[in-house]
């Protein structure tokens, strides 16, 4: 038996990869469902409610889909290049402290139009900044950046910790480990009324629409895909590979520190360590599954945030651990590795 | 000073280092052997996790302390399984296979975890290992009170560094499994399977990872909870680069390691007026700054990431 290179590959195939993979990702966790004497189809149609099935739900799934649109785009953005960053974690919480401090101590009496653009710019400068480490570590000591921007990611959340525990302790907070609040005139509109669904999803998604233009209309994107493709092969052809691995490490670090941003301005309004519920880890099966597009990002950070959010009421009406989403969510990382080398390959007897 | 002094002069903190080293021998032992070999397996977070759970909720449920381990080490395998499959058969990208795993065994555990045990007050314990008194051993000064107050899985440890070392460097095993990682190529021509040797030392590998992992619940500790590996099994990808992919030298790095974390610990009692986190932040900084010195003098398994596929260059 061996594997084949696909000559052709339909637009079809394309398209049914990652859904074929998000089936498979369902059935297998339907087994663990299954295992704990649970209705498989009734578990997936609660999810399926518990995430649409209310006006509340429904923003609250977009809600949770906008910092994961951030962080996949990071991810996406970053892998396409072939710089592993997987300190979307870090990056995020670091744009999130950095939004609260400026907001809470320098931005406290700005009015909205001043301190929203500005306080969005310091998240994604902070998460730029904790990329750049990684990445000039792997330009002038040759370390792989998996690792280190792993390690980042433990680094940044003592780094929060410590500030929310100290500087930036909210002493309104009864001892509970909080920052302070940025100002309510920082806070992004509401995008729904009565609801948590703020403008930060719009912001997300047309991020989304500015990331496909750059990465597919212009040099600098050109000059990125080829980094990934073969970084060689761009040095030969004159593309300076240094410089555009930074730019795509601001791009990628900026995306996730705007993602922690977005989600302190948007909800919040202050930080804690429980910030995220693994929003950077995520972000990475987010990109995997939209195929490294910017606008599947959209579609999959859908589907990530239909999984927990949806996850939480079946969790509570069958008794099965809400961790069954990022059961799920990790597998149709796994599977869709998989469907994307079926989509390459053929086999061969 | 005499406060540092004092630290390093103290049965405890030795003590401490070997049980703290314990955990990242076993990690980066594992990792070492699948690199070797070729791959990298970043499922090493969430396979240790996989291992602290299944291990413990083994004895729980009134296995020994020893089959808890065995439970654990067969779960890695299955895993390593797993990963092999994804890139030594379909050679997919090893990073993103590597997370991938990690993902799934973390939230698997903890899905089944939380099914089997569910949420209360207090987590359930088990009984865990108790320290050995090797006999002559411990009579000795000083090092003495450091080895009885160690179980037996630390021992293991040791001993699986020095046989690790051993197999890797004088044995046919060893260097097939050097060839395949440095040249699958040329392995093949030698009569070598290199997508066998590169299966074996993963799955192998995980299984190792797997009880280091089970060490944190079944010795360290006597309870599992979410997101206790902290890290360890990034921090043993970072020391295998440390040791150059040498047992030896890893087992000196988990060591030096653990010393660090272990004299930190105390340093924290000791010292007041800086925040915890610092303290705390240190082993990931150590990790980090370990890799930079290490990189670029460390002699990479020159086909380490590569898929191999036969009859394709």
């Amino acid at each position: 038996m061996r594997f084949e290179r696909r000559e052709h590959r339909p637009l079809a195939l394309i398209v049914l990869t990652p859904l074929l993979a998000v089936a498979a990702a369902l059935a297998l966790s339907g087994l663990l469902i299954a295992a704990a004497g649970a209705p498989v189809l009734e578990a997936y149609w609660r999810i399926l409610v518990g995430a649409f099935g209310s006006r509340l739900s429904a923003t609250e799934t977009l809600t949770r889909a906008t910092p994961l649109m951030l962080t996949g785009l990071a991810a996406a953005v970053a892998f396409r290049a072939r710089v592993w960053n997987i300190g979307g974690e870090g990056q995020f919480y670091l744009g999130a402290i950095a939004t609260a401090a400026v907001g809470s101590q320098l931005l406290s009496g700005a009015p909205g139009y001043l301190s929203i653009p500005l306080l969005l710019i310091s998240g994604a400068l902070a998460g730029m900044i904790l990329l750049i480490v990684p990445l000039w570590l792997r330009l002038r000591f040759s370390v792989d950046e998996v690792v280190t921007s792993l390690l980042l990611n433990f680094v940044a959340v003592l780094v929060v910790s410590m500030l929310i525990d100290g500087p930036l302790k909210d002493p309104l907070a009864f001892g509970w480990p909080q920052s302070q609040s940025v100002a309510d005139a920082a806070m992004l509109p509401k995008l729904v009324a009565r609801s948590r669904l703020h403008w930060g999803f719009g912001i997300a998604v047309v991020l989304a629409f500015v990331v496909h233009f750059v990465q597919s209309r212009t040099v600098f994107g050109m000059k990125s895909r080829a980094a990934g493709l073969s970084p060689d092969g761009a040095v030969f052809a004159g593309v300076p590979l240094a410089r555009t691995l930074l730019l795509v490490a601001c791009l990628s670090g900026g995306l996730a520190g705007l993602a922690g941003a977005v989600e302190v301005l948007g909800v919040k309004g202050y930080v804690t360590t429980d910030l995220s519920p693994g929003f950077g880890y995520s972000g990475i099966v987010v990109a995997m599954l939209a195929g490294l597009h910017p606008l599947g990002v959209v579609l999959a950070a859908l589907f990530t945030a239909t999984m927990f959010v949806g996850a939480d009421g079946m969790s509570r009406a069958l008794k099965i651990p809400t961790y069954i989403a990022d059961v799920t969510v990790a597998l149709s990382l796994i599977t869709m590795l998989v469907a994307v080398f079926f989509a390459q390959y053929r086999i061969r007897r | 000073m005499s406060i540092v002094l004092d630290i390093i002069a103290s049965v405890g903190l030795w003590a401490a280092v070997l049980r703290i080293a314990t955990p990242l021998i076993f990690g980066t032992l594992g990792a070492l052997l699948c690199e070797r070999a070729g791959v990298l397996n970043l499922g090493i977070e969430g396979i240790m996790t996989f291992g602290a759970m299944i291990g413990w909720l083994a004895v729980y449920h009134g296995a020994d302390l020893l089959t808890g381990l065995l439970v654990a080490a067969l779960a890695g395998a299955v895993f390593g399984l797993l990963h092999a499959a994804l890139t030594v058969t379909l050679g997919l990208s090893q990073h993103v296979s590597g997370l991938g795993v990690t993902l799934f065994a973390s939230s698997f555990s903890y899905y089944l975890f939380r099914l089997i045990v569910p949420l209360s007050g207090s987590p359930p314990t088990i009984e865990p290992f108790a320290p050995v008194t090797v006999p002559g051993l411990s009579d000795l000064p000083f090092i003495g009170p450091i080895l009885s107050a160690q179980t037996p899985p630390t021992y293991l440890a040791l001993l699986l560094a020095l046989l690790l070392a051993y197999a890797v460097f004088r044995t046919p095993l060893g260097l097939a499994i050097r060839m395949t990682g440095e040249n699958p190529h040329a392995a093949e021509a030698q009569g070598v399977n290199p997508m066998a040797v590169r299966y074996g030392a993963v799955i192998v590998g995980s299984a190792l990872m797997a009880v280091g992992g089970a060490f944190l619940t079944l010795s360290a500790f006597n309870s599992f909870f979410p997101t206790m590996v902290q890290g360890r099994g990034w921090i043993c990808i970072a020391l295998v680069v440390f040791a150059s992919w040498r047992p030896g030298r890893a087992l000196f790095g988990a060591l030096l390691f653990a010393f660090f974390d272990a004299f930190q610990l105390r340093l924290q009692t000791a010292v007041d007026g800086v925040p915890y986190q610092v303290f705390l932040m240190t082993p990931y900084i150590l990790s980090i700054l370990a890799l930079c010195v290490m990189a670029r003098r460390a002699r990479v398994p020159q086909a380490l990431m590569q898929p191999y596929r036969r009859g394709e260059r």
